[in-house]
């Protein structure tokens, strides 16, 4: 038996699979999944809006779209200033990286500003009918992605100061940059929804 | 495939984990191993299923008589949405991502999952929710008594006005399950695309993992509308929005539509694995190939594709337009045809077979007549006319047992059966077995059959009282229900005292064909470790003369070694 044992093991090949890198793959599907919570409330507040006599509540025609135009300009262009972040990085200029991750960081937060200036502006809240209701969950569910963003972002400038952190592995970072640009388009189809569509 | 004749004295063994603590503690830890979070769960599933099956067994003597008697009917709501609710989120998916959790890296060769720190912590979520689902029966006003699909208005009502109220804590259970479920579905995609054995391409994979992955699509898919629609009724009921509110311009309906995008595929999640656990099991206990392999696993995506187009046949009756209903009547119809297809490869896989008995065959067997019964029923009611006849009526109950316990519960008991020798590294009593098989078989078909006809008669579901005319039906349920209950007891004596002190198991107990079966009953830590078989063929060529992997006798004999 154990003569017969070498030989097989002689002409053996132990077969390999890959142990590492399906980060970004789980980070995908996650992020298809996530963006069918958006595209419920989507179409929910497509429904609402089709189906309902009166829409706006009691005194409001509509939206003021100049302060959201303003923050739609600065959530997109951080799209484009944190790819070259990226871009950065794989040129191992960590400083460069660094600083240019930080101004994403800032333009995301001047986005939940004008977004916190826009929600105490506004004449409606929450329990205003179902227009106030979408609203504030729309724009609040989305916010809270941006938060998160951000404190993402945070956590991987925060990461990049440790030594020997990126060597070889940006896993972290192009997911963070993936769910920025994730953001991004939620966030340009809901003003689209909700400040076009009036 | 060869007949290895294995040496008794190897698999003499004192300590069945050859490698690893032989010690319980770990199953109560934070722990990342697929194999001990995949018992974990199918514990963890079954504990709720007794809870469960008490609470049928208290609605089931509630209706044992037409008069509303042994409860009050508020209570009887409560108990209806309750068993549905832990049948459903504590016992069905629990089990299912256990079985997935501790077949798929075996499967495929995979030494554990993608992410097992996610896996950990999707497991983990579970007694959380559980224990808030549970706690719901001591709040003021008792727990949610909407029935488990939580249809508003009723569902937004909160009589007594406390924030804390047993839907409220409904929706968090359900909103934590499903965050327990996309973390498991991320985990299993990825797992299933990314670590598959050399060899191993999509038209090489078990059937299982074919099913698995449709299934995991499928919540990844549909899961999170069902979380858009709670998280709105969760506003709903406790900051007073009003989404599915008519006095405030919201749509009822609405919720309807997001409840069932997502419910009616969920059933698909549950029911695609027991295909998969079919297309495996029928193979190994007729010897014979399975028929139409590329057919079975394709039938998977069909089935997958179509259930997200389905979902407003449960909405025939609530003004529903009419051009709505025939279309989706159409689509419904349609999945006979996939599934229909695994149906005709199954039985033309078990035609001429050399047919073994064994306790999983018979459970297999049960389950696929039972599914063909349910099947048929099923196309009955996406029939507008007949729907809106029988819809809310105990035919729809009858209708769904006969899959949701008759076809996937059967299904479940069979792939314990046939795995457990495998991941215990004991063998389980025969006799036992095929005891519990007769008792749940016969006590399932006593309880949901006759409800047929209570249901063609027109009895409404949800009632704790009822006309007395159909008090022979119930009569008839109430005792399967019972028998039913009594039909644990040999399963938890079965699966406590073999684990304890049965057998020892062999590698390949059953000579079935597969890599999971290659591996040490119980397998290592990490499955095949540094050096995974190169597949060939799909794992279903019993009597053909094509090998399954490379240097087959080589694992074998390791396989062996390992005691």
């Amino acid at each position: 038996m154990l003569t017969e044992n070498q030989d097989l093991t002689l002409n053996h090949k132990p077969g390999h699979i890959k142990h590492d890198g399906h980060n970004i793959t789980g980070f995908i599907i996650f992020l298809c999944s996530e963006s069918i919570i958006f595209f419920a409330f989507f179409v929910g507040y497509s429904v609402l809006k089709i189906s309902a006599p009166v829409w706006y509540p009691e005194g409001i025609n509509g939206i003021d779209v100049k302060m959201p135009l303003i923050n739609t300009v600065i959530l997109v262009s951080s799209s484009f200033v944190i790819y070259f972040a990226e871009k950065f990085l794989h040129k191992k200029n960590l400083w460069g990286f660094r600083i240019i991750w930080f101004i994403t960081m800032l333009m995301g937060s001047y986005f939940v500003y004008g977004q916190y200036v826009e929600w105490s502006e506004l004449s409606f809240s929450l329990q205003s009918g179902a227009f106030g209701g979408m609203f504030y969950l729309l724009t609040g569910f989305h916010g809270l992605h941006v938060i998160t963003g951000i404190l993402l972002m945070g956590l991987m400038l925060l990461r990049s100061f440790l030594p020997d952190n990126y060597e070889g592995g940006e896993m972290g970072v192009e997911s963070v940059s993936l769910f920025w640009h994730f953001v991004d388009v939620i966030w340009i189809l809901l003003f689209g929804l909700i400040y076009l569509w009036q | 495939m060869t007949i290895v004749n294995y040496d008794p004295r190897l698999v003499k063994s004192k300590n069945p984990y050859p490698k690893g603590p032989n010690d319980w503690k770990r199953f109560f830890s934070f722990n990342t191993d697929a194999k001990v979070i995949g018992i974990q769960y199918i514990v963890t599933a079954l504990f709720f299923l007794l809870i469960g099956g008490l609470l049928a067994m208290l609605i089931r003597g509630e209706l044992i008589t037409p008069p509303s008697d042994l409860f009050d009917p508020t209570v009887y709501n409560g108990l209806y949405t309750m068993h549905g609710t832990i049948m459903l989120f504590l016992f069905l998916f629990p089990i299912l991502s256990g079985l997935t959790n501790l077949l798929v890296p075996p499967m495929i060769g995979a030494p554990d999952m993608a992410f097992p720190k996610l896996n950990a912590l999707a497991f983990w979520l579970v007694p959380v929710f559980s224990i808030i689902l549970l706690l719901s029966f001591f709040v003021p006003g008792g727990p949610a008594s909407s029935g488990w699909w939580s249809y508003p208005p009723i569902s937004i009502q909160n009589p007594l006005g406390k924030i804390i109220n047993g839907e409220m804590l409904w929706i968090i259970a359900i909103s934590l399950s499903g965050i327990s479920s996309i973390i498991g579905a991320v985990n299993f995609v990825t797992t299933i695309i990314r670590m598959r054995a050399p060899g191993m391409g999509f038209f090489k994979m078990p059937i299982f993992i074919w099913t698995v992955l449709a299934a995991q699509l499928l919540q990844l898919l549909g899961l999170p509308a069902l979380t858009g629609g709670a998280i709105m009724l969760f506003f709903d009921l406790t900051f007073g929005t009003s989404f599915f509110r008519i006095e405030g311009g919201g749509d009822p309906v609405l919720f309807q539509h997001f409840f069932w995008f997502y419910s009616h595929p969920a059933v698909y999640v549950m029911v695609l694995p027991v295909f998969g656990i079919f297309s495996e099991l029928f193979p190994v206990y007729s010897r014979k190939p399975l028929f139409g392999y590329k057919f079975v696993a394709v039938a998977s995506f069909g089935i997958t594709i179509l259930s997200l187009v389905v979902w407003v046949h449960h909405m025939f009756y609530t003004g529903t337009p009419m051009w709505m209903r025939n279309l989706f009547m159409f689509t419904t119809m349609l999945i006979a045809v996939p599934t229909g297809v695994k149906v005709f490869a199954w039985i033309a896989t078990l035609w001429g077979g050399n047919i073994r008995l064994t306790t999983p065959m018979l459970f297999c067997l049960g389950g696929l007549f039972n599914f063909i019964f349910g099947g048929i029923t099923g196309v009955m009611l996406a029939t507008v006319p007949v729907d809106i006849h029988v819809g809310n009526t105990y035919f729809v109950v009858a209708h769904f047992h006969y899959i949701i316990f008759n076809t996937i519960a059967f299904g479940i008991f069979a792939a314990i059966y046939h795995w457990f020798p495998k991941f215990t590294g004991r063998m389980f009593y025969e006799g036992l077995g095929k005891v519990h098989f007769a008792l749940t078989f016969i006590g399932a078909t006593l309880n949901w059959l006759p409800l047929h006809w209570a249901g063609l008669l027109g009895m409404p579901r949800r009632v704790a009282s009822y006309d007395p005319e159909f008090a022979i039906w119930n009569v008839l349920a109430s005792i399967g229900a019972f028998i039913l209950g009594v039909a644990s007891i040999p399963f938890i004596l079965n699966m406590v005292s073999s684990w304890v002190r049965g057998k020892s198991a062999p590698p390949n107990p059953w000579k079935a064909i597969g890599l999971e079966w290659l591996l040490p009953s119980p397998p290592p830590h990490e499955n095949f470790e540094e050096d995974i078989p190169t597949v060939l063929n799909e794992p279903y060529c019993y009597g053909l003369d094509k090998p399954f992997v490379e240097d087959e006798q080589f694992y074998i004999e390791k396989s062996l070694k390992k005691h």
